[in-house]
């Protein structure tokens, strides 16, 4: 009533004739109906995508609870899991000194691992793939090397790092950096390669020099590739720092998880196997995220 | 007649690949005046678009020079902007950055910050597109998109436009309307222009002298045919204007008639 009165009010002194407040009445009825359709659409699409994956990990957990429920079982079922890992899973952050920690500050550590071997690799990664990408004399003198050495696995690399560097820390943060570091090299020169010509002439015709060619034409354009190579990575990532980890020792989810084995807590191994997933599935997630606003725009037209 | 501005002079051009080598110009002499608006027409193949890229400079010529202003050109520049065939715009950029990008590049050290966003926006206006500043070029239509094209060429100022067959990637209309739209900038402007095309009433609306290219390989310059058509030109009564019948008659009957002859040869 009140939106068509005011409709009304509008339109009197644009055309004083009255016949306008007539033909706006109709207006705000289909368009409410039609907003109540597209909540529902949208909580059947929000259902539809939250609750088939519900179903299947009460069904996994169901099934394991079944199979381990008996005393002679050699693992222990999700009931127990719980319940030995309680003070765990309630005090993330308690601190006895030592190793003793909770899995708060061992994922903290192993992160912070990550974070720093990553982002040397990411820098390193995508230098050296412009410079190979860029450069064909580059590419024939690196890219057999390259292809080498990115199929050395990497916790080969660590008896060979701590013989380097004489501590486990920096061999740690070696291991990943040397892991991750391939896919970034491999990507960003795969993208650089395939810059079109086009933006190259573009280049050209605005006498660009190479730093600007560099940040303004180089990297967006590489860009969905570079990104390719460092969502790779940081899987890799995550996966060599649990490895590495068992071996150097210290503060770390891979050490914890050793640590559980050595002294059989194997409800402990269970709960840090989850929290080690669901870290790895947000870093993913995350890299994901800054890629899709990075690049946004970037697919060619 | 003033002296030439734009001297192109017995320019060959030839690809190979190891002892393979294929002539694809061979002695192509032109002079272009200032503010002259010179269409290059020929069958595809015939080298035209690596003649426009010898004088843009991003092709090296084998043998012969380009003249600018009687400097010698060896290397690409915004003096002698480039509307490519396919638009080339940055992805990445929206509209008023990819033409941002230009003037700041050309103009960074003589203009002030918002002088040059005037610029923009003014050239913008003028290809009728400032409504889609912000918008990227995926989201824009190709007509569209070679009007930000052609914004960003005018954005350097140069002494030279080069269009490497501006409307050919575009439907009839659009092309129509693009056309009409360059000859009212280039009233206003007075721009020296150098294009490829293979249509030839866009070649005979356009221009000012139509330059017709002979077949490859080693394609040279057959006849140039100046268009004695006073401006400003309006398509629709050009239609059953007599020079322009004459002129199209001239460029089509050349076409066609060298296209069988170098096929005989």
């Amino acid at each position: 009533m009140t939106q068509s009165a005011a409709a009304a009010a509008n339109v009197t002194p644009l055309k004083p004739t009255p016949q306008a407040s007539a033909t706006v009445v109709a207006l705000p009825q289909p368009k409410k109906s039609l907003f109540d359709a597209r909540t529902k659409t949208r909580a059947l699409e929000l259902a539809a995508t939250v609750v088939p994956p519900i179903v299947t990990i009460a069904a996994l957990l169901l099934l394991w609870e079944m199979l381990c429920s008996s005393p002679s079982s050699s693992l222990p079922a999700p009931s127990t899991v719980i319940s030995d890992t309680w003070e765990l899973i309630a005090n993330p952050f308690y601190d006895n000194g030592g190793n003793d920690k909770g899995l708060g500050w061992q994922l903290y550590a192993s992160l912070k691992r990550v974070a720093l071997g990553y982002a040397l690799a990411a820098v390193a990664g995508v230098a050296l793939g412009a410079l190979v990408g860029g450069s064909t004399w580059a590419m024939r003198g690196l890219d057999p090397v390259f292809q080498v050495l990115r199929t050395i696995p990497p916790l080969a690399w660590l008896p060979l790092s701590l013989a380097a560097f004489r501590d486990g820390e920096p061999s740690a943060i070696f291991v990943i950096f040397i892991t991750a570091i391939w896919p970034v090299i491999i990507n960003t020169a795969v993208g650089i390669r395939n810059i079109p010509q086009d933006y190259k002439n573009v280049a050209q015709v605005l006498r660009l020099n190479p730093i600007e060619y560099f940040t303004k034409i180089m990297l967006p354009a590489a860009a969905p590739y570079i990104f390719t190579g460092l969502r790779i990575g940081i899987g890799l990532s995550w996966l060599a720092i649990v490895a590495a980890e068992m071996l150097i020792g210290g503060v770390g989810i891979g050490f914890f998880i050793w640590d559980a084995w050595n002294s059989s807590r194997i409800s402990d191994i269970i709960l840090a196997l989850i929290y080690v997933g669901a870290v790895g599935y947000v870093l993913d997630r995350l890299v994901a995220l800054v890629a899709a606003a990075v690049t946004r725009g970037t697919a060619a037209s | 007649m003033s002296k030439p501005f734009l001297k192109i002079e017995h320019v060959d051009k030839s690809f190979s690949r190891g002892a393979m080598t294929n002539e694809v110009l061979k002695d192509v002499s032109l002079e272009v005046n200032e503010g002259e608006y010179i269409s290059i027409i020929g069958h595809s193949g015939c080298g035209k678009s690596t003649l426009l890229n010898i004088v843009a400079g991003l092709t090296e010529a084998t043998k012969g020079v380009v003249f600018l202003e009687g400097k010698v050109v060896d290397e690409p520049g915004p003096d002698r902007a480039v509307v490519f065939q396919n638009h080339s715009l940055l992805p990445w950029l929206t509209c008023y950055e990819n033409v941002a990008l230009a003037v700041d590049k050309v103009f960074g050290r003589s203009k002030t910050k918002a002088e040059r966003h005037d610029w923009v926006m003014h050239k913008l206006k003028l290809v009728h597109m400032e409504h889609a500043k912000d918008r990227r070029p995926s989201e824009i239509s190709g007509g569209m998109k070679q009007r930000i094209g052609i914004a960003r060429a005018l954005a350097m100022q140069p002494k030279v436009l080069l269009l490497d067959e501006p409307f050919g990637a575009l439907d009839a209309l659009t092309r129509t309307h693009l056309q009409d739209q360059v000859m009212q900038i280039q009233t206003e402007l007075k721009n020296t222009v150098l294009m490829i095309t293979h249509d030839v009433d866009e070649a005979v609306l356009l221009s000012d002298r139509i330059v017709m290219m002979t077949n490859g390989p080693s394609a040279r310059i057959g006849e140039i045919l100046d268009v004695n058509l006073p401006r400003p030109r309006k398509r629709l009564e050009l239609v059953s204007d007599r020079n322009y019948i004459a002129a199209r008659a001239a460029v089509l009957k050349f076409l066609y008639e060298r296209h069988r002859f170098v096929e005989a040869a």
